[in-house]
């Protein structure tokens, strides 16, 4: 005996735009309630790869290791400031709480790898081959977005796929080429990834 | 008894429409655009495969209705249905096909031009 009927909308016509809202912002819950994660930016995905392409320039033409590592490390901060930003925007847009359950689960998965990768930088530049810095980051950075991206949309972990096997190039080719392979991932397959997401997804 | 019933949904109540009409939106994927339909697609996008008891429970639905519009989409080319046995309780389990994942992704982008033309003339206003 269970009332299946839907609650009847017997007010006054509301303006199209506002049914326009109401229908993707359901789109958005029941995916969230389907368990995905779908703050995923992408038009913040394209500007923080455009950060990092110019950061990848900036970078190569760095006159120290330090100045070198001043560059990125300023990339990542702004590029993590940027994403945090983009998500708390898509969520707010579609009216969605950015800390949704989804939303723990691809933070638990996404962070550990980047925190660890923190650590492992400061080591290798003290003491260890620095060399492996850039690679490691890629792969890190891969394996954060494979592992959250487990709990997003199913492109999401593609693009983890990509940095891996970026970050694989970047540890087996010689350090000179390093600026070109983080330029090629945190730039390019942020871009890339980003529009397609911004274009499928909604922003 | 169920003929009293029917004869006074036939004099008191006029046949409901069964959808609010909107007309003002042309070439429009109306298979999508119903909410049942919208909710089924939405959540096979955020998942590769869903049981028949999942997406009841997630659409927060009934046997019959549910089933009434996967059938819909499925006749469609939206979604694809597999039947199987999971020891002896049948199964049956859906996934969202590239028709289907395009068909949304026009449906989006449909909403959001709407929106946008909106905000535009909102402004004007």
């Amino acid at each position: 005996m269970a009332s299946a009927e839907p609650a009847r909308k017997n007010s006054p016509p509301t303006p199209i735009h506002s049914h326009a809202l109401d229908n993707l912002r359901y789109i958005r819950e029941t995916m969230e309630r389907a368990g995905a994660f779908t703050a995923v930016p992408g038009w913040g995905g394209v500007a923080m790869g455009g950060t990092a392409l110019a950061a990848a320039g900036l970078a190569s033409h760095a006159k120290s290791p330090a100045m070198w590592m001043t560059w990125w490390i300023g990339e990542a901060v702004l590029a993590i400031a940027i994403g945090i930003f983009a998500m708390w925007r898509k969520a707010d847009s579609a009216g969605l709480a950015l800390w949704s359950a989804p939303a723990r689960k691809f933070a638990f998965s996404f962070v550990p790898p980047l925190l660890a990768g923190a650590l492992l930088t400061v080591v290798l530049f003290k003491v260890g081959p620095t060399s492996a810095i850039p690679g490691m980051w890629l792969l890190l950075y891969g394996t954060g977005v494979m592992a959250g991206g487990a709990f997003s949309i199913p492109l999401v972990p593609v693009m983890g796929a990509c940095f891996l096997a970026d970050g694989a190039l970047a540890l087996l080719t010689p350090f000179s080429l390093a600026d070109f392979w983080l330029g090629l991932g945190f730039g390019g397959l942020h871009i890339v990834y980003g529009a397609i997401i911004a274009r499928r997804y909604g922003g | 008894m169920a003929k009293q019933s029917a004869l006074k949904a036939g004099s008191k109540f006029p046949t409901p429409s069964p959808a609010p009409v909107k007309q003002t939106i042309p070439d429009f994927d109306r298979l999508i655009h119903e909410r049942m339909r919208l909710g089924i697609v939405s959540a096979l996008v955020a998942n590769r495969s869903l049981t028949f008891n999942e997406l009841k429970d997630l659409l927060e639905s009934t046997d019959g209705n549910l089933s009434v519009h996967a059938r819909k989409l499925e006749e469609a080319g939206y979604i694809a249905c597999t039947k199987s046995f999971a020891g002896r309780m049948p199964r049956t389990e859906y996934t969202l096909t590239s028709e289907g994942r395009k068909a949304l992704e026009k449906y989006v982008n449909h909403m959001e031009a709407l929106i946008g033309v909106m905000k535009k003339t909102g402004e004007n206003a």
